[in-house]
């Protein structure tokens, strides 16, 4: 099944991936709005059980290509795509498949938290079960210790489960999004900036969080701060104008870069 | 720069804080006008009799404009009935479906329809239904009414929705919960305060509406028992009664436009009341 095809200069899978199996085989991705060519014949494979971060300047289609991921990118009217993204093998984008029944395998946070204000903190997380049908009471109550437990907020919220969601803070928000991801079970989890708008403490637990989740899941990760990839991330992919311009392990891609683009952008000469 | 045009700045900044200020009384004073206008005139003729009654024959004095009362009522029922749904989801369509160019289209006609003025529209449902069913009748009346809810409600429907931030939009659909159900459960259910306000200005500024019930409703001096036959509205018994040349119909005239500013009054305050909440939500 690993196309091994080389489009880019860099394999599309490094090699240490071997390792992992691939959660989203993703050929030939061109995305574009309207006449706009955003992302341009993008392949790459995202390993399981791993952080792949996408590092970029702004508009090079990081945040299109995570929302492909997961076919948000269609809620724009004019979005059209070409080219295949398996998830487990599962063609994401044939057309007996509903989109919002890949959005329930593939999770998604996004920069700004925005937990349901109407809804308390415990109807936030059970809100993915309860609209796509789950009755069963037990359930509920378990799924939400159990996400929150996962984001690590249970300590925080546990007395107070049925406080409005939008008493807590700005992190403890950004957590509670990502319990109420979890809540619906995904097998992969996209981030995008989940921590640009955080203060640096608030910061450090979500990374700790993202650390402690790829035992779990498969995590992709939209982030502007480059510290930020080389930390918590096992592979890097940098974007550069709708292109993938070179995909590799982090150390690798911050170390010894094979493209000159890529060197300059991680070391901050442009970007 | 020297004092002298110091001195005349500020002088010029207090001559325009003294006008706006002035204007800002302009408005709040024909209020105030009208408000204590008919406390004076018209308080000492309200007592249970009115509330309770029918309206006495020529002649006799007392009565009141029971009839009246329950048939606004009635009449905004119906109203409510008909564009409350219409106006809802109509506002829902224009706001989270529909192409930008046929929403285009639809926000202009309902604008148009906003400004049409009311006696025209009782002139529609004349033709539309009190023509076909030989007679004015309280539905035609309510009809009317709804009919000039909707794009009323539309509109302020369209608005409020517009204010729900598109975060969460997303943040549902990307827990794979199905549109409609994003719609209903998660942005109707965070403008729901918004919609229920602009219902209920629509209701209060259709209450007050006269001209299109002469074509319609038509009045009534005694209770309706179906809603096929003509219905009294306090609107309109103000009207006959406010342009008779009988000294107790005058009182009771404004008696009966205190009842329904009082009535209006307390629609909006009411709206105030709702739209004031413990935690902040969006809209």
């Amino acid at each position: 099944m690993a196309d091994n095809a080389t489009i880019h200069p860099t394999a599309t899978a490094p090699s240490s991936t071997a390792a992992n199996a691939v959660a989203l085989n993703v050929r030939n991705l061109s995305v574009f709005f309207g006449a706009n060519h955003v992302l341009k014949e993008v392949s790459l494979n995202v390993p399981a059980r791993a952080v792949t971060a996408i590092i970029g300047p702004s508009g090079c289609g990081k945040s299109t290509f995570l929302r492909a991921l997961n076919r948000m990118h269609e809620l724009v009217p004019e979005a059209r795509m070409t080219g295949e993204i398996r998830l487990f093998g599962n063609d994401i984008y044939a057309p007996s498949v509903e989109p919002v029944l890949v959005r329930r395998r593939v999770g998604m946070v996004f920069q700004k938290s925005n937990p349901f204000p109407t809804m308390s903190i415990a109807e936030n997380v059970t809100v993915g079960l309860r609209l796509n049908g789950a009755r069963d009471r037990k359930l509920l109550v378990e799924r939400t210790e159990q996400s929150l437990r996962m984001a690590a907020l249970w300590d925080e919220v546990k007395d107070r489960l049925n406080a409005p969601a939008i008493s807590l803070s700005g992190g403890q928000q950004q957590r509670l999004c990502i319990a109420r991801a979890l809540a619906v079970q995904p097998e992969v989890l996209l981030m995008d900036e989940p921590a640009s708008a955080l203060d640096p403490l608030a910061t450090s637990k979500i990374e700790d969080l993202i650390l402690e989740l790829k035992k779990d899941y498969t995590i992709v990760i939209v982030t502007h701060n480059m510290q930020q990839a080389a930390r918590i991330s096992d592979f890097t992919a940098f974007f550069y104008l709708g292109e993938l311009v070179e995909f590799d392990v982090t150390t690798k891609i911050f170390t010894s870069p094979v493209k000159k683009q890529t060197e300059d952008y991680v070391t901050g000469r442009f970007g | 720069m020297t004092a002298s045009n110091h001195r005349w700045r500020k002088f010029k900044n207090r001559l325009m804080q003294a006008v706006t200020c002035l204007c800002a009384i302009l408005v709040v004073t024909p209020l105030v006008l009208v408000f204590y206008h008919l406390v004076t005139s018209g308080f000492s003729s309200i007592n249970w009799a009115f509330f309770t009654q029918l309206p006495k024959p020529v002649g006799e004095s007392g009565g009141g404009m029971a009839n009246a009362i329950l048939g606004t009522f009635i009449l905004l029922g119906q109203a409510a009935l008909l564009g409350v749904p219409i106006g809802v989801f109509g506002g829902v369509y224009l706001s989270e479906y529909g192409s930008s160019r046929l929403n285009w289209w639809i926000r202009f006609a309902a604008d148009i329809l906003n400004g049409v003025p009311s006696i025209t529209w009782g002139i529609v449902v004349y033709a539309l239904l009190v023509v076909p069913m030989k007679g004015f009748s309280a539905l035609a009346g309510g009809v009317v009414l709804g009919m000039m809810m909707i794009p009323l409600v539309m509109r302020t429907t369209e608005e409020v929705l517009q204010l729900v931030p598109n975060g969460y939009r997303e943040a549902a659909l990307a827990l794979g919960i199905a549109k409609w159900r994003t719609i209903v459960q998660i942005v109707v259910r965070t403008a729901l305060k918004g919609i229920v306000t602009g219902v209920l200005l629509a209701l209060a500024r259709v209450a007050g509406e006269t001209a299109p019930l002469l074509f319609t409703a038509f009045g009534n001096r005694f209770w309706t028992h179906k809603l096929t036959e003509p219905i009294a509205a306090m609107p309109l018994q103000i009207f006959n009664y406010a342009i008779s040349p009988y000294d107790d119909w005058h009182r009771q005239a404004w008696a009966g436009a205190l009842v329904l500013l009082l009535l209006v009054l307390s629609i909006n305050i009411g709206v105030r009341f709702l739209t004031r909440d413990r935690f902040q939500r969006n809209v």
